[in-house]
């Protein structure tokens, strides 16, 4: 780890002033995944500006039935809540299904969002890798990518994100809230994360220097009906290989409204619109929920040995979609 | 201790600070190299070798530490961050020479082999009970409904719940069984196997 | 058959407390926080060492570009092939010959990705991870091979075949039944959770070692001769170790800072990081088994054909033995193993818990299941119709084999008899269900060992012991040894062990340490009472009588000495998402006389957890253009975690070897052997679909499907 200097910034306006001092600054909620990557010589910044003590660490109702989490609650504290577990199971159960109670002590909501990907060439500094290094190249397109993006990659990296949270968080619209030297911001989740692309290094859409500072869930009847599956590779405390946030309301057999999110399967939580479309007004049943899952998935790509993640998230969405469906039926 | 060296970018600022740390309630004032995380300075600065390095990433748990009351990962928590902040290590979990009930519940029913994960072990189980009283739900909780009844802290739960906490002897069983114990306060086991003649 | 779980059966007249379950000596000391490890044992004057490790996979340093390091805050040394002091390399020792992995820094040739190229000496351990991060080494590279497979061209037969060929063929095709199938399973790594750490420095002429192992011993006399010293003038320690599983012999941690304390002349501790584990502390070679059986409508093995292919490094011949297994296993009419390794440019794989039987267990007893399903037979009514009365190879009679009694007591406890043979029928919620089972076999040998034991003025006794308790247990259980062997109460009896100064023991090892060590102290012990016999008052610095028990092991009979066990699981598996999940698991096992029930149970069911790990989770991945790991950290490598495990019940049945003086087996290893295979058949069970790569991991059971679906599709 290289040396740097430590501020803890006094106010929103004091780190962003700090942040905004240079490229190398870093700002440092949990530490979770940043200090990680700075022993890792991954990151390399010569100024942390502690965020964790700003007045950002609460969960607040907007009044409309949504939700405004600030950026430096805890992982443990926004599953915990009970407001979240009413409104958005699905949010509550995705974090619960990340890390270790631990790091999900440690972990902020705004270090989740930031977080890199684990692509084993990305974290290793001694391998190439176009995340990291730009125009390094991408050695997982040719060598270890069972764990890879199938959609929205390009051969210029097929890292997957890691984000257990985000994938709720896209299912549910949240936007994301950051301030710069030059005023506040908004950015949809969606829009967080920009396509991978000839540039996959640039991994958010935030300006340079900005501090994300919250994110706002607005109301959705639908949400209270949902839920996080999340397959890996032991029973806990692993990566995702694939999972789904669901939500789901039928009336008269007929699907109302729908949310469907993916994770581990492209550079982002990836928000299923296609399946979603697909779905609405259509009788709730396996052959509807397997018709929204490829339609979903045609436009996925798999590489030699990642190709497994197309048969397991047709069979989530529908495994998934079933629960719920008998669950709301009772 | 090397005094404050600047660093080669133009920026001034220093790469070490004078801190006080909060440990098993004393106070220690050290200057701390900011690349310090909390588990060097246990070890290497305080002497608390109890809190163990087993993979410096997040990825073992074996640094469990207690920070204001809630199990975190000193390995991934800068000595320099956790000013201000109340820490207890496996060294204060006893009273004196009385041992803790999850202690004594590991000791008893052989939670640990070679002992290495085993600080980690108990103050995660210290925080898993904590979590579970105050009604924090986990990934294997059916129902996380706030109106739903509390699931009890069974076995499935403390698996779960436990699973920062990695040990390569193995000890898995006996120290969910440890941890049960413990949590239920009583001396009754749920061993599955009497081995005692 | 009786059943002793919890009570012994030992051959000599016990005082009690063998046998009895005691909690360790060490464990308040392990609860608290106080127990110190290698790395933990404070020395003033400290200066800490950061090993550099090669990224290049085959080739020759060209540069290690110091100047710019030894510029940087704290850092006082650099040593690497240029500057470094000379070892020696021509020594024999238990392993073999020198390890050239332990030549650190003696000649500019790199064989793997992770071989050691420098080691940067700083005062304060921020100071030598940055220096260290930042030390430029230059290479010229050279194409490198790591890609393993039992076709490739440079493989060969390790030692002679065993049986015929031409027999066993006829055997296999005079057989009316034949199970042909190619077993594999990857790369695995120890892992213990104390990475490899040790401290020097010199104190008054000798050489002060605490290091983390398996046999200080063993690690002093090795760095006696790397460093051209005599053996009274090393000291190596090792209190406390935070586990081995076969990676903690001698290691380049205690070399590098032997050899840093001497450049330096003050105290030196060197930490490997996990990922440097992955390259220098040995690891178990992936394999590709072959097993063909041959036998008759009823079960009856003709022919048993296991050919295992392993690899090794470019520079040293290590042989994963996976076709030994079967040796002594069945009584076939014609039977041919052999193993053959490949060499590559990786580390060179080392023993790892159940070296051979690990892996080679899965094999055959994953073959055994699918000869019992074509045979259309119960898989334990199979074996045991194919019970041997002598080892197939040596014609040996067994010292005592009760294979049988652990398949029936385990049956009874597990509810075998209650299942249904039928693959693929089970249905709960998501999740198929099977259960599985395999028989586990580990030699038991022994080894001469030396120990002292003192009477004490105050009416207690010492035993001095070069032992090493890893986390077996082994401290305590010689305890209990000790206290019946003296016959008195345990509470008497100190023990104190793992310091090269009490002169030379076995290692922790092979399933042998205990075994060793007992023999020895019960020697000391019987010659201690016989002093003591002799009457007067004990003098105040004590009595001592010191045992060598080269002698007597050496007039063991020749018999084959194994314990036995047999492994049940039950599975469920979601065949829609590949999860699979180990519900129960019930080890039985016949391992000579239990010594600490307590310590003896958590060993087993550690072993079976390996079994586990094993069947699910277990792989370390090598990529291909640069011949290293990827994702080689315990986010990547995966080992199972607290809920991947489920209910395990362990326990044992009476196992009396008439001739054998101590009657202790050994049970650090026979745990995880037949466990993987157990899970293996029990998913086969469940799905109707053999899997036979390790790990099973999702995508392969996605892939795979069941026999369910495929009949759906069908229909």
């Amino acid at each position: 780890m290289r040396e740097f200097a430590y501020e803890r910034a006094a106010d929103v306006a004091g780190a962003v002033a700090l942040l905004g001092s240079g490229p190398e600054a870093r700002a440092l909620g949990g530490g979770t995944n940043l200090v990680d990557l700075m022993k890792a010589g991954v990151e390399r910044p010569r100024l942390l500006v502690d965020v964790r003590g700003l007045p950002l660490d609460r969960i607040e109702e907007d009044g409309d039935g949504g939700l405004r989490i600030g950026a430096t609650v805890t992982n443990s504290e926004l599953a915990a809540h009970p407001e979240v577990r009413r409104r958005y199971p699905a949010l509550a159960q995705a974090v619960l299904a990340g890390a270790s109670g631990q790091l999900r002590n440690m972990a902020t909501v705004g270090g989740n969002l930031l977080q890199r990907t684990r692509c084993g060439y990305f974290t290793d500094t001694t391998k190439a890798c176009n995340r990291r290094s730009p125009g390094s190249g991408c050695p997982a397109v040719a060598g270890e990518h069972r764990n890879g993006a199938i959609l929205g990659a390009s051969e210029h990296c097929v890292a997957v994100h890691p984000s257990d949270m985000g994938v709720a968080l896209a299912a549910f619209d949240a936007v994301v809230e950051y301030e710069t030297a030059d005023g506040p911001g908004t950015l949809a989740l969606d829009a967080l994360y920009p396509p991978v692309g000839e540039a996959p290094h640039r991994e958010t859409a935030l300006p340079d220097g900005a501090l994300i500072t919250g994110l706002t869930l607005p109301a959705a009847p639908v949400a209270a009906h949902s839920r996080y599956r999340k397959v890996r590779e032991r029973a806990s405390y692993a990566f995702a290989i694939g999972s789904l946030a669901a939500a789901l309301d039928v009336r008269d057999g007929v699907v109302h409204d729908v949310r469907l999110a993916f994770g581990a399967v492209a550079s982002r939580p990836w928000r299923a619109r296609r399946a979603e479309e697909a779905l609405r007004g259509e009788a709730a049943g396996a052959e509807a929920f397997a018709a929204a899952a490829d339609a979903e998935l045609a436009a996925a790509r798999a590489l030699p040995d990642n190709g497994y993640k197309l048969t397991l998230m047709r069979n989530l969405v529908v495994a998934v979609l079933g629960e719920l469906t008998e669950e709301a039926g009772r | 201790m090397p005094p404050s060296t600047p660093s080669e970018s133009s920026a001034p600022s220093p790469t070490s600070s004078g801190i006080s740390l909060r440990v098993n309630g004393e106070t220690y004032a050290l200057p701390v190299d900011h690349r310090t995380t909390l588990l060097d300075a246990l070890r290497e600065r305080l002497d608390l070798t109890g809190t163990k390095k087993g993979c410096d990433h997040g990825q073992c748990g074996a640094c469990t530490v207690l920070v204001d009351g809630r199990r975190s990962l000193a390995c991934l928590q800068l000595a320099v961050a956790t000013e201000g902040r109340e820490v207890t290590t496996i060294e204060g979990v006893a009273d004196g020479d009385q041992l803790h009930p999850v202690q004594q519940a590991f000791l008893d029913l052989d939670g640990y082999q070679c002992g290495y994960c085993t600080p980690g072990q108990i103050c995660s189980a210290l925080g898993v009970i904590e979590e579970h009283a105050a009604g924090w739900p986990s990934a294997v909780t059916a129902d996380i409904a706030p109106q739903a009844a509390p699931a009890p802290l069974d076995a499935a739960e403390i698996r779960e719940r436990m699973s920062g906490n990695l040990c390569r002897c193995g000890a898995y069983a006996s120290i969910v069984e440890a941890v049960a114990r413990a949590a239920d306060g009583s001396s009754a086991g749920v061993r599955g196997t009497e081995v005692t003649a | 058959m009786t059943v002793a779980t919890g009570t012994t059966a030992g051959n000599r007249a016990a005082g009690g407390a063998v046998g009895t379950a005691h909690t360790r000596l060490e464990g308040r000391a392990k609860v608290t926080g106080t127990a110190r490890y290698a790395g933990e044992v404070p020395f003033a004057e400290l200066a800490h060492g950061q090993l550099v490790v090669s990224t290049v996979a085959r080739g020759r340093i060209t540069a290690v570009e110091t100047d710019a390091v030894l510029a940087m805050p704290g850092v006082l040394d650099v040593l690497h092939h240029g500057n470094a002091p000379r070892l020696k390399g021509d020594y024999t020792n238990l392993l073999g010959k020198a390890d050239p992995l332990l030549q650190v820094f003696q000649q500019d040739r790199v064989p793997h990705v992770g071989w050691p190229v420098a080691l940067v000496l700083a005062e304060t351990p921020e100071q030598a991870r940055e220096a260290a991060d930042a030390l430029v080494v230059r290479y010229a590279t050279e194409p490198h091979d790591v890609a393993f497979a039992e076709t490739h061209p440079a493989g060969y037969g390790a030692g002679a075949q065993t049986g015929g060929t031409a027999e066993t063929k006829k055997a296999l095709d005079a057989s009316e039944v034949v199970v042909d199938a190619r077993y594999t399973t990857p790369e695995e790594h120890h892992h213990p959770m104390e990475p490899h750490a040790a401290m020097a420095r010199w104190d008054g002429g000798r050489l002060e070692v605490v290091d983390t192992n398996q046999g200080s011993a063993f690690v002093a006399d090795e760095l006696a001769r790397l460093f051209s010293l005599d053996a009274e003038s090393v000291r190596v320690r090792s209190e406390h170790v935070g586990g081995a599983f076969g990676a903690k012999a001698t290691r380049p941690q205690v070399v590098l800072a032997a050899m840093a304390a001497t450049v330096l002349h003050r105290p030196v501790r060197v930490v490997l990081t996990r990922r440097q584990l992955f390259s220098l502390v040995g690891y178990r070679s992936p394999t590709v088994q072959r097993v063909r059986l041959g036998a008759d409508a009823d079960g009856r093995l003709r022919a048993l054909d296991h050919q295992a292919y392993s690899a090794t490094s470019s520079f040293r011949e290590f042989i994963e033995r996976s076709a030994d297994f079967g040796r002594v296993m069945y009584g076939p009419d014609a039977y041919r193993s052999e193993n053959h390794v490949v060499p590559l440019d990786v580390p060179t794989p080392s023993f790892m818990r159940a070296p051979g039987e690990a892996p080679g267990s899965f094999a055959l007893e994953c073959a055994i299941d699918e000869l019992a399903e074509k045979c259309g037979i119960d898989p334990i009514t199979l074996r045991a119709r194919n019970e041997p009365e002598v080892g197939v190879v040596s014609g040996l009679p067994f010292s005592s084999r009760n294979l049988l009694a652990c398949f029936e007591e385990g049956a009874r406890r597990f509810g075998w008899a209650e299942r249904d043979p039928r693959p693929g029928v089970r249905r709960e919620g998501r999740w198929l269900l099977g259960t599985g089972t395999a028989a586990a076999r580990f030699p038991s040998g022994v080894a001469p060992s030396t120990a002292a034991v003192t009477a004490e003025a105050d009416g207690t006794f010492t035993v001095r012991i070069t032992a090493a308790d890893v986390g077996t247990g082994a401290r305590t259980a010689l305890a209990l040894v000790a206290a019946d062997a003296l016959e008195v109460a345990p509470e008497r009896i100190h023990i104190r062990i793992a310091d090269s100064d009490f002169g030379p023991a076995m290692v922790a090892g092979g399933s042998m340490g205990t075994r060793s060590w007992a023999w020895a102290v019960i020697e000391a012990a019987r010659a201690l009472r016989e002093k003591l016999a002799l009457g007067g008052t004990v003098p105040p610095q004590g009595l001592t009588a010191r045992a060598d028990t080269g002698a007597s092991i050496g007039a063991l009979s020749q018999k084959e000495r194994h314990s036995f066990g047999a492994q049940f699981a039950e599975v469920a598996v979601d065949v829609a998402t590949g999860e699979v999940r180990v519900r129960r698991m019930l080890g039985m096992f016949a391992a000579g006389e239990i010594v600490n029930p307590l310590t003896a149970r958590s060993q087993f069911l550690g072993g079976m957890i390996w079994g586990l790990s094993m069947a699910l989770h277990e792989e370390a991945v090598r990529d291909g253009a640069t011949g290293g790991h990827v994702g080689a950290d315990l986010a990547g490598y995966h080992i199972a975690a607290h809920a991947d495990i489920p209910q395990l019940d362990a326990g044992w049945v009476d196992d009396v070897d008439e001739d054998d003086p101590v009657g202790i087996k050994g049970i650090g290893e026979i745990g995880i052997v037949g466990a993987a295979a157990a899970v293996a058949n029990a998913v086969w069970h469940a799905t109707g679909v053999r899997h036979r790569d390790l790990p099973i991991r999702p995508d392969r059971v996605l892939t795979a499907g069941s026999t369910e679906q495929a009949g759906a599709a069908g229909a």
